[in-house]
């Protein structure tokens, strides 16, 4: 019992701030290309492993929600025009919530929910690292609970579902019923390439796509996986807590 | 590796000779629609064991009753590769048990096989509600607790019935696959550089073990030989990848037991884990490094200094958390004699890794089947003999120990120079085939693939570590209260992804 006091008390505060989380070097972020060089040869799009490179005529067009951050493109490119940032806020809200109940109401739901967000998890086929991610927001460097963000465990107790994964077959049927079962005004988050895109995994007999093609998605978060400073950029985002939108 | 053709009438009694004589154990076995080709279904069996691999191969005839006898009377952990052919080749097992669906669910049309070369992947998939019955005992005082397939953490779909008297657990079934994404048929087609995203995403995990069982199985089969440093720097990942598994999994134990300073000191380690694989890969999980014919970033000598420094006070923090869960008789008296999975269970249904070795089997894939520069690494392979949950906690705390050395032996002798990380992957023979395997955190990770024209996958089959242990788990509960079943499930810490695919 004294060795366990003695290991609190010395080990501190370990919470770091949310704009805390440094880059490293070889961190790949945001992918960039430099219109100006480009030599339109397409190389990139066909060799992106998630076709998140779309040409259309002399537009070059780059989806992050289907990017992997694999880097493929930006070192297989001959004109050397693309590049990484160290950008991972890459998070976007979607029209989704303005169309369904106007402006005035989405500013409503995000003021209530602005000041505790409670979030179910589904994972309706992810490979796990984007779960793992999630959890690590609940470690002490990033301690959610700081921001009034708690994850619970049923999806009637809960105001937002952030949902990791491609659709698979076989939980279609739990998506929908545990989008049901949270109560209204909801919001629901797509986490990860798989779940914002389903492009990591083409279309198989197993798959059924994007979380978008089964329930409304209001927040995308990009990354494979997002790292937990992307994430905690998107539920922030999503409470409304950002000057920027 | 070579496969020995036998007919499929004798198919039994060589598996047969095989289980009497006791030297090897089914690792895996897989089916093949090799109709374009031979004109038949291909069955193949994969065996390990003293050291060596043995391979069968039998024939089914694509015109036939497309029947072949079931080792499940034999092999138990054959179980489950039988109905997983049933559901995706419709290649009928006689004389299996339990011939349910498996990796298909109620929602799957009768009389549709995904994975038959015919299939047309294009076609809508009518939904259907085929009946699925859960195993379950009746009794004066039973009773049924249905848990998932979403569960109340944030944990990966899987439905749990469990039959209880009282709070005793009397029967456990287990429907999974719930993930089950189909990147097996999803890469058929692919050429072998643009399948490794794919294969590098079967599981976040294991990401490293997956990739490298692939990109050596292809290494195999193209006769490549790689440059010794991205050996060395392989080999550096794959143990930063079982690192931070263990490590994290140490830390989710206390969760098991709701020991709070477990939780938050083992979360924390890990992340910083975490951050020390970003600052290598550029990714957290490690992502990116390993690719066919190599590796794609340098460790220069100097960053190696950098890491090793790192490591060495990450270890320090480990041992401090070591030292609080062994001297906490609360902690103790939760994890010893929980979760009990004898050896003999564990040897007929050929558990592997961590849970193989903490029920007193002594196997370990680096060390039994050396692949990259294991051979050349000196490394102790921890077997403790209790079976429970605290013999599945102190195998993974002294593995984190043995990794760490050998991230230090390889980091001091690294050739330097970044020239000749990865060689490039020549023409491979169409219809070749072949094996690749590593050890992840969970245990053995074996893929096998047979390359088609213009070096595109006309076959990937994986076999996770998660394959193996997952009906261990069935196993280990009864018995056990509910309450523990949380604590048993994260002892054995298994992927769904890795098993779903």
């Amino acid at each position: 019992m004294i060795n366990i006091l003695k290991k609190i008390i010395y080990t501190g505060t370990l919470t770091e701030k949310q704009d805390e989380g440094e880059t490293p070097p070889r961190f790949r972020g945001e992918v960039i290309v430099d219109h100006a060089g480009c030599q339109d040869c397409k190389r990139c799009a066909t060799l992106c492993p998630t076709k998140a490179i779309v040409i259309t005529g002399s537009t070059m067009c780059i989806n992050h929600n289907a990017c992997i951050f694999c880097g493929r493109c930006v070192e297989h490119c001959e004109s050397q025009q693309l590049h990484h940032t160290k950008q991972y806020e890459l998070a976007t809200v979607s029209n989704c919530l303005e169309e369904h109940m106007g402006q005035g109401v989405k500013a409503s739901i995000r003021s209530a929910l602005g000041r505790s967000l409670h979030i179910r998890h589904v994972d309706v086929g992810s490979c796990n690292a984007c779960d793992f991610e999630m959890s690590a927001l609940g470690n002490p460097i990033y301690d959610l609970q700081q921001y009034g963000i708690d994850f619970v465990p049923s999806p009637r107790h809960a105001d937002m579902l952030m949902v990791t994964g491609v659709v698979t077959r076989n939980l279609t049927q739990a998506l929908r019923m545990t989008y049901e079962a949270v109560p209204t005004p909801k919001i629901v988050m797509a986490v990860g390439a798989c779940a914002a895109s389903g492009q990591v995994f083409p279309s198989s007999y197993a798959t059924r796509g994007a979380v978008d093609r089964i329930i409304p998605v209001d927040v995308f978060v990009p990354g494979c996986p997002p790292r937990p400073q992307a994430l905690l950029y998107g539920l922030l985002l999503a409470m409304n807590k950002f000057k920027t939108i | 590796m070579q496969y020995q053709e036998v007919a499929t009438c004798d198919i039994e009694k060589q598996a047969e000779r095989i289980d009497t004589e006791g030297v090897y154990r089914l690792a895996a076995m897989f089916a093949n629609d090799e109709r374009s080709i031979t004109g038949n279904f291909a069955i193949y069996y994969i065996f390990v064991g003293g050291g060596g691999l043995h391979g069968l191969k039998t024939m089914v005839q694509g015109g036939g009753n497309l029947e072949f006898p079931s080792l499940t009377p034999i092999f138990q952990n054959a179980a489950w590769y039988e109905r997983e052919i049933h559901d995706l080749f419709g290649l009928v097992p006689i004389g299996h048990p339990d011939l349910r669906r498996l990796v298909l669910h109620e929602n799957w049309p009768v009389g549709l096989y995904p994975l038959r070369k015919d299939f047309n992947v294009e076609q809508e998939i009518p939904e259907a509600n085929i009946p699925y019955s859960m195993a379950s005992v009746h009794g004066e005082g039973v009773f049924e607790v249905p848990v998932g397939p979403i569960h109340a953490g944030i944990i990966e779909p899987g439905h749990f019935r469990f039959s209880q008297s009282g709070e005793q657990i009397i029967n456990l079934d287990a429907k999974l696959f719930f993930t089950h994404r189909g990147i097996e048929k999803g890469v058929e087609g692919l050429p072998v550089e643009l399948a490794l995203y794919q294969a590098e995403r079967i599981c976040g995990a294991c990401s490293v073990s997956h990739a490298l069982s692939y990109c050596q199985a292809i290494e195999t089969m193209s006769h490549t030989k790689i440059p010794p440093k991205a050996e060395c720097i392989r080999v550096v990942i794959a143990e930063l990848e079982r690192l931070y598994n263990h490590v994290g999994d140490i830390g989710n134990l206390c969760a098991g037991v709701g020991f709070s300073v477990g939780i938050s000191h083992g979360s924390w380690l890990k992340e910083l884990l975490m951050r020390l694989n970003e600052r290598i890969t550029g990714n957290r999980f490690l992502r990116g490094m390993v690719i066919p014919g190599g590796v794609h970033m340098d460790i220069s000598s100097e960053f190696s200094r950098e890491i090793q420094q790192e490591l060495d006070e990450i270890l320090e923090k480990f041992r401090e958390l070591m030292g609080l869960l062994q001297d906490n008789s609360t902690f103790l008296d939760r994890v010893n004699y929980t979760g009990i999975l004898a050896r003999q269970a564990a040897l007929d249904l050929g558990v592997v890794g961590v849970a193989a070795r903490a029920s007193g089997i002594d196997i370990d894939m680096r060390r039994d089947y050396p692949y990259s520069i294991y051979q050349q690494l000196k490394f102790i392979v921890p077997v403790h003999t209790s079976g429970d949950v605290a013999a599945r906690l102190w195998v993974r705390a002294e593995e984190v120990e043995q990794s760490l050395a050998m991230i230090q032996q390889i980091l001091a002798t690294m050739p330097s120079g970044s020239e000749g990380l990865a060689v490039v992957i020549p023409p491979i023979t169409p219809y070749s085939s072949s094996l690749g395997w590593s050890e992840s955190a969970r245990g053995g990770n074996l893929h096998w693939l047979m390359v088609g024209e213009d070096n595109r996958i006309y076959r990937y089959f994986v076999r996770s570590a998660s394959y193996h242990n997952w009906p261990a788990v069935t196993v280990a509960v009864l018995g056990n209260i509910i309450p523990d079943f949380p604590l048993i499930n994260k002892s054995f810490e298994l992927c769904y992804a890795c098993l779903d695919r």
